[in-house]
């Protein structure tokens, strides 16, 4: 029988295999291998059984080192195993990878290999994690494609059960993971045909059992543990061999057949590429196109690294090999070479083979893209008389000039595959239209299809772009269509036009889709210059349609994905039309059917309603267009925004070469500013006869577009004619001048200002101080009114009491125009600790949302004031911020005492009234701080010239005496999970820091993933039948400690409460903890509604409201001050507004109902809990029970 | 012994009181409550032609908003194999009522426009129901549509509703119908078997501190009996169609009011929600007390006999019924 084809992604060819393999797998998300523990998760729920009819049990563990260990312990019982991860993950699981090797046990890991966070993190892939475990006795096992990833996810099984050694089985993250392509799959029939069963259950007799027990995991002495490490060698000698039975074997069975090292290329090749991964592909397409041409090149495919089998590899390499370029997708920073590298170079001097000259580079970090031209430009360099020994390739490295010189033109594509480039709007549904155009392809024709999909970072106005290939020719291309190779170009957003330079992909004759809402009359005119006159230069065919307006019709909204679909097939003749609509119509129904047959006819309807509105467009024969596209950055932007920032915007960072950038991953700060990205259809606009000067607005913002000063009138006098104002009505600033001002292109068009505004116009109540406006006709003048605005100087801080909210919000925000998603809940939080306390703030951020939108380049939105502070911020890595952000306070605390120390030291000098002001200097408030900045600075003037050793000391740490303030900031799967260990000491240390908790309730940034805060009920990833089990009170742990400045706050509940907090908090000279609300778009609601939505929360008593302080339990009073009312709604009020709850009661709808009622029991015992709390007595700081 | 029995729709009842669409038919238990209770029909609470388009969209918009447009974050929701949506749920109940009940079940559908929502109409008839109950629920905002031009749509939707089903269909009607009567005629001729007067509107209502719009449940009180009343009366014996009262039932008065209207059923919900399905055998027995302290036999005896065609002065139901109340407002010492 024919075995099927199917069309997927790496992760879920990968997981297919593992989840029929496995009866247990224990799981962590990290990108970019979570989906295979997702479809894992998600089959399990569903009860997809594994090649023995029993379903796998699935475990989401608190981290990947907690999966490690489940994984050992279930390993050590006896069960088939497994897990899945990458990078950071993968580190963690290390310590158990030694026990899991040292006690020879099999097992397989599947990993979607991915950069490690060095000077920077990065989600996309390389070899660096899985280097890093080379040394832990797993075999290192390589797959270079999905079809790979499939076939050697079975290989690894069978070759791990057979040598006990287990198996580390790697693809590339991103590049193979997530790339969509036509395999062929692998039955039941032909696991059951792989897989030895006797070696399973050899695998269950070495368990622990009581009922023949035995005891693993000694510990022993230097008589003998040295001797027990090397009992395993016979193991590893034997692993490549039985690695190469399992692939025969495999050959027997499916006719795929693969060995440990494969050659490709001319059988007398002289100059050869050795590589692993998904470039081992691109290296055999090159070789086997130049050896076609007579070049005698070839390319050696590593499969199994580690144990690295040198007699294999001398085998497989043509003896006429000589010369080599070992490429390596890892770096070694100060190693004589990289890995394979090394290996290489070993096999061939054990081996005998010294005459082969070897050279080695490093390629591809980070995804960086990896061509043929680069193939070819490491072969070229082996025929040089003088070879860069160590070389890059896909960079231009113009500070060690290891980088070799690649031809652009170089190109090996078939001319029979199409290529067609997609641009699209995160939420417009590009990608997901092409994924299904995919499928289409792949699996409705005879053509084989590939299909790779690229975003950027940002979380709202994302840019993706979609890369499809298709044809009658096996594609084997993992990298992106380059410049002038794209037989089809689509942008499916027509302001793309202003800042996308997407014609460079096309290729001469190509054919050139716009969605437009000018017709093919009128859109010539409405082009800017540089697509004109590609069009006509590369005579392109011009396809225009009105997507926008097919939508608004059909009740599509912003989604242009069935529509452009259509559009891509009517055009490209890839199938006859009718064939086509009749194939999209079906993936419809496939796709969205389960969710409801409006859904389906509304894409029915736009599927029709698309071909009558395509239209072709006539080409005029010359430019005629005067408007060009707009630079990334403005001209005025600092230099490195401009040269480096900019051309990073500008989707052209791959050409900058290594002397642009910070050695050290150092970059300034407040870059955002430059990034105008102009995402808002519509946006605020202020009404001032309405305005009651509130702050409201300016507090919820989670963007920091909208703003409100206080000013002297007299700066009025040079205001644009569209700027407005009126007069302050603070009674602190009587007689000067307010105004909120928006930012027209950082806004995101969110609501949530408007939706806050309390001041509604009498005679019209829909009418506010804030009414959402369409942005194209104000742009240029409100981005002009901005400019004035910010112009216009903050009030001095000293005068500015930032106890109520109109006043905090006149602090300025040091954290603005993220690319945090539109409505997020988070930032507004972010913000306020940027406002109250930024000027003096050093941040710790957990790995998360918080630290992509707050980290990610291109710009970033931590911000400077007018005086050039503000704060200043770091990432480490996920599981370790408390402990991070407690290293910066121990720095702190101890320089300011040394400080100190040195200031006393210098009475002389500095004058005993100086010395005494500053040592005994009050820094409780703005004023205080000020003061003893001056005091600071007067140190400075007055040691400036001294050579004294100690006055150096003194003037290096002299800012050490003003007030610092720590804020370790993240999300809950960091607080909650992953990081709860160290926040838990952290917060019993004492020490005074400040922990901000951004708590969605699920792992955002990973993509709704159940965390141990994840309420009862709620639906999430790894929790498909709703979460059985309750929220964790991390405020009630946090408060058993007695010590700790607890608060729980939710700003669409009650902004003043959390302003209080945020201030009491800083202000407490111990351990703070705040866990804030933070509505998220995995809850699965219209954003807009996300402060209304924390109302129902508090009133529900889902989230009650309190500050817990010490303090008052110094005085004798009761600590905690509960600051919500007692329930007044069911928590099904608040809840079946989101859809995290409400897809239960449509799954599940009797178990949806029982959850509830057991949320509501949650809620309800936590509120009576809190209450007996907060009624108990205390005197002279100890509790007393109330009787 | 007076007999209670009655015939609605072709459907031969116990008695007159039937559950008018309410929450109370969500769960079996509590249908079933009424059943015991001495309730003769149930019908469904009502499955919206919004309920069958929007929840469908909307988990769609959620489940595909934000998916991917992000490398680590491609979706936020796991994909369920299956969604049992608000229609699926609702034929899922009515053949759990029909299983669990032995009084008749009619179905309830409440929308406004013509379109493939209506084959639930059919769905709900296979799922088991005894009859349909098809809610003409529409508020006019936009001045450019005449009254015509509505009457005409929700004609055609209950000709498009009818042709569907073989189970008879009950129409339930606005009071805001300048001609009922015609109105009425042309929903019977339209396949309509019979009339359900009337829907009561929720009106919302002004919170004047936040100035915003609220939304309340007010239940009924009987003295909203009297618009139905007047208007079952007005229309019986001129249409081939049961009638059925609903809104302000309350009282045993009250029932045997809407029985001499001219009514086939009084319909309750209110009362039912306000006092839970012990208080039927009361209101059952409180109406037997009344039939045989006056003498009445069986309820179909008195029904109808108040109606405009029965009573001595027709005029009573017209114009000059107003004049005669504010007379008798005049006439108040």
């Amino acid at each position: 029988m024919k075995s099927p084809v199917i069309t997927i992604d790496g992760n879920e060819a990968t997981a297919s295999v593992a989840h029929r393999l496995s009866e247990v797998i224990a799981i962590y998300p990290i990108t970019p291998s979570s989906a295979m523990g997702e479809f894992s998760d998600e089959w399990s729920a569903k009860g997809r059984k594994n090649l023995w009819g029993t379903v796998p049990a699935v475990i989401e563990m608190q981290s990947e080192g907690g999966a490690a260990g489940a994984v050992h312990g279930a390993l050590q019982t006896g069960a088939l195993t497994t897990t899945f991860t990458a990078s950071q993950g993968l580190l963690l699981m290390i310590p158990n990878m030694y026990k899991i090797a040292g006690e020879l046990t099999s097992t397989v890991f599947h990993v979607a290999a991915r950069a490690i966070a060095a000077h920077a993190l990065s989600i996309y892939g390389d070899h660096q994690d899985v280097m890093a475990c080379r040394q832990t006795g797993w075999a290192l096992f390589s797959s270079g494609s999905v079809q790979e990833a499939h076939d050697f996810a079975a290989i690894a099984q069978m070759a791990t059960l057979k040598s006990r050694v287990p198996f580390l089985h790697f693809f590339d993250g991103f590049r193979t993971s997530h790339e969509v392509t036509k395999i062929v799959q692998l039955t039941d029939d032909d696991l059951r045909a792989l897989i030895d069963e006797d070696l399973i259950r050899a695998h269950r007799a070495r368990a622990l059992s009581p009922e023949h027990p035995v005891l693993r995991g000694t510990a022993q002495n230097p008589d003998v543990y040295f001797q027990m490490r090397e009992t395993v060698n016979p193991f590893y000698e034997v692993t490549p061999a039985i690695t190469q039975e399992a692939m025969d074997k495999f050959a027997q069975v499916t006719g795929r057949h693969y060995n440990l090292f494969d050659y490709f290329g001319h059988p007398e090749a002289e100059r050869v590429v050795v590589i692993m991964g998904s470039g081992g592909e691109t290296a055999e397409e090159t070789v086997m196109h130049l050896a076609a041409k007579g070049e005698k090149v070839g390319a050696v495919r590593v499969r199994l690294y580690r144990p690295f089998p040198g007699d294999y590899f001398l085998k497989a390499l043509p003896k006429s090999v000589k010369s080599i370029a070992v490429l390596d997708r890892t770096k070694e920073p100060g190693a004589s070479g990289e890995p394979l590298y090394l290996d290489v170079v070993n096999a061939l001097v054990e081996g005998h083979r010294p005459n082969v000259k070897v050279i080695g580079g490093r390629y591809g970090l980070s995804s960086k893209e990896f061509t043929p031209a680069m193939v070819k430009a490491a072969l070229d360099e082996l025929s040089k008389p003088e070879p860069k020994t160590h070389f890059t390739v896909g960079i231009v490295d113009d500070v060690s000039h290891t980088s070799l010189d690649v031809d652009a033109s170089f190109s090996i594509e078939h001319e029979e595959t199409v290529r067609c480039v997609f641009f699209g709007l995160g939420s417009d549904g590009t990608v997901g239209a092409n994924k299904n155009s995919i499928k289409i392809i792949g699996e409705e024709t005879e053509n084989y299809a590939q299909g790779y999909f690229y975003y950027d970072s940002k979380k709202s106005g994302t840019v993706t772009m979609s890369h499809l290939r298709f044809g009658p020719k096996s594609i084997r291309a993992p990298y992106l269509i380059e410049a002038n190779q794209a037989s089809f170009v689509a942008c499916h957003q027509f302001n793309f036009l202003e800042r996308v330079n997407m014609l460079k992909y096309a290729k001469t004759g190509g054919t050139f889709l716009l969605n437009s809402m000018f017709g093919p009359e009128e859109i010539w005119e409405n082009l800017p210059v540089e697509v004109q006159r590609d069009i006509i230069e590369k005579k392109l065919k011009f396809f225009v349609i009105n997507g926008y307006e097919v939508a608004e019709k059909t009740g599509m909204g912003g989604r242009m994905n069935t529509i452009m679909q259509t559009a891509f097939f009517a055009i490209s003749g890839v199938l006859p039309r009718e064939q086509a609509i009749a194939e999209i119509k079906h993936a419809i129904e496939k796709t969205y059917g389960k969710r409801g047959e409006a859904v389906v006819k509304m894409n029915f309807d736009a599927v029709d309603a698309t071909v009558e509105n395509l239209h072709e467009v006539k080409v005029p024969a010359a430019v005629t267009a005067t408007v060009t596209r707009r630079p990334p950055v403005p001209a005025e932007a600092p230099e490195f925004v401009r040269e480096v920032l900019g051309q990073i915007i500008d989707a052209d960072g791959d050409n900058i070469p290594v002397s642009a950038f910070p050695v050290d991953g150092t970059f300034p700060t407040g870059t955002t500013q430059w990034e105008k990205r102009n995402l808002a259809l519509d946006i605020p606009v202020w009404e001032a006869d309405l305005c009651i000067q509130c702050g409201k607005c300016v507090m919820v913002c989670p963007h920091a577009v909208i703003r409100h000063k206080v000013y002297d009138k007299a700066l009025l006098a040079n205001k644009p004619a569209t700027f407005k104002a009126m007069d302050s009505k603070f009674k602190e600033f009587p007689g000067m001048a307010y105004t909120v001002q928006v930012a027209p292109e950082d806004c995101t068009g969110c609501t949530l200002c408007v939706e806050v505004c309390p001041a509604k116009d009498k005679t019209q109540a829909g009418r506010k101080a804030l009414n959402m406006v369409p942005q194209p006709a104000l742009r240029e003048s409100e981005a002009k009114n901005w400019d004035f605005f910010m112009e216009i100087p903050d009030l001095d801080r000293k005068l500015i009491n930032p106890s109520t909210i109109k006043n905090s919000q006149l602090l300025r925000p040091l954290f603005e125009f993220s690319g945090a998603c539109a409505g997020c809940g988070e930032t507004p939080y972010v913000k306020l600790v940027s406002q109250l306390f930024g000027d003096r703030a050093i941040v710790a951020n957990a790995t998360g949302c918080s630290s992509i939108y707050g980290g990610n380049l291109p710009t970033t939105p931590w911000a400077v004031d007018a005086k050039g502070r503000g704060p200043a911020w770091s990432n480490s890595l996920f599981e370790d911020n408390a402990e991070f952000g407690l290293g910066m306070r121990l720095t702190v605390d101890k320089q300011s005492e040394y400080a100190h120390e040195l200031v006393a030291g210098f009475e002389k000098e500095l004058g005993a009234d100086l010395v005494k002001a500053i040592l005994g200097a009050d820094q409780s408030n703005e004023a205080g701080i000020e003061a003893q900045r001056e005091r600071v600075e007067a140190i400075k003037a007055k040691l400036a010239k001294s050579s004294d050793s100690r006055a150096k000391d003194l003037l290096s740490l002299a800012d050490n005496l003003v007030k610092k303030s720590v804020w370790i900031i993240g999300g809950d799967g960091w607080a909650y999970d992953i990081g709860y260990g160290g926040l838990d000491h952290v917060l019993a240390s004492g020490r005074n820091i400040n922990i901000l908790v951004l708590d969605t309730e699920v792992y955002s940034n990973t993509g709704g993933q159940a965390s141990k805060s994840t309420p009862r009920a709620a639906v999430a990833k790894f929790a498909m039948g709703g979460k059985g089990l309750p929220k964790k009170d991390l405020g009630l742990i946090a408060m058993s400690y007695g010590y700790v400045y607890v608060a729980r706050v939710a700003m669409g509940a009650n902004d003043q409460q959390t302003l209080r907090a945020f201030l009491e908090a800083e202000a407490y000279d111990g351990p703070s903890l705040i866990i804030a609300y933070s509505h998220c778009i995995a809850h699965g609601y219209d954003m807009a509604h996300g402060l209304e939505q924390q109302k129902l929360a508090v009133q529900s008593g889902h989230w009650p409201m309190y500050r817990y302080d010490p303090r008052l339990a110094e005085k004798g009073q009761n600590p905690l001050l509960i600051e919500s009312k007692e329930p007044t709604i069911p928590v099904s009020q608040y809840a079946y507004n989101e859809t995290r709850y409400k897809m239960l009661t449509q799954i599940d709808e009797a178990r949806a109902e029982q959850l509830m009622k057991e949320a509501q029991h949650d809620a309800t015992s936590r509120w009576t809990l809190y209450q007996q709390m907060a009624a108990m007595h205390y005197e002279n700081g100890s509790e007393k029970k109330e009787n | 012994m007076t007999n209670l029995s009655t015939t609605y729709l072709g459907l031969n009842l116990k008695n007159p009181l039937v559950a008018s669409a309410s929450p109370l038919s969500k769960k079996v238990e509590h249908a079933k409550q009424l059943e015991e209770a001495g309730i003769s029909a149930i019908v469904m609470y009502s499955l919206f032609e919004e309920q069958i388009i929007h929840e469908s969209l909307e988990l769609d918009h959620y489940l595909t908003r934000g998916s991917n447009a992000n490398a680590e974050s491609l979706s936020y929701f796991p994909e369920s194999e299956t969604y049992s949506l608000g229609p699926d749920k609702y034929l899922d109940q009515v053949t759990a009522l029909k299983k669990n009940l032995s009084i008749p079940v009619i179905g309830s559908l409440n929308g406004v426009s013509s379109g493939g929502w209506t084959r639930y109409a059919r769905l709900i008839q296979d799922a088991g129901a005894d009859a349909l109950e098809l809610n003409l629920y529409y508020v006019t905002t936009d001045p450019s549509l005449t009254s015509q031009d509505l009457e005409t749509a929700q004609v055609e939707l209950v000709a498009e509703v009818s042709s569907a089903i073989k189970i008879p269909l009950a129409v339930k009607l606005s009071p805001y119908i300048t001609c009922l009567p015609n109105f009425a005629h042309r929903i019977v001729k339209a396949g309509a078997k019979g009339l359900v007067l009337f829907n009561r509107f929720y009106q919302p209502d002004f919170d004047v501190d936040e100035l915003e719009i609220v939304h309340s449940l007010d239940l009924s009180t009987s003295a909203e009996l009297r618009l139905p009343l007047r208007w079952v009366s007005i229309l019986h014996g001129k249409l081939q169609a049961d009638l059925a009262i609903t809104s302000g039932v309350h009282t045993a008065t009250d029932v045997v009011k809407s029985m001499m209207s001219g009514a086939r059923v009084a319909m309750l919900a209110s009362a039912l929600l306000q006092n839970g399905s012990q208080m039927v055998p009361g209101l059952l027995g409180d109406v037997q007390e009344w039939m045989k302290a006056h003498d009445y036999e069986s309820i179909q005896q008195m029904q109808g006999s108040m109606s405009q065609q029965s009573v001595a002065e027709p005029a009573a139901f017209e114009r000059a019924n107003y004049m005669k109340v504010l007379g008798s407002y005049r006439n108040l010492p």
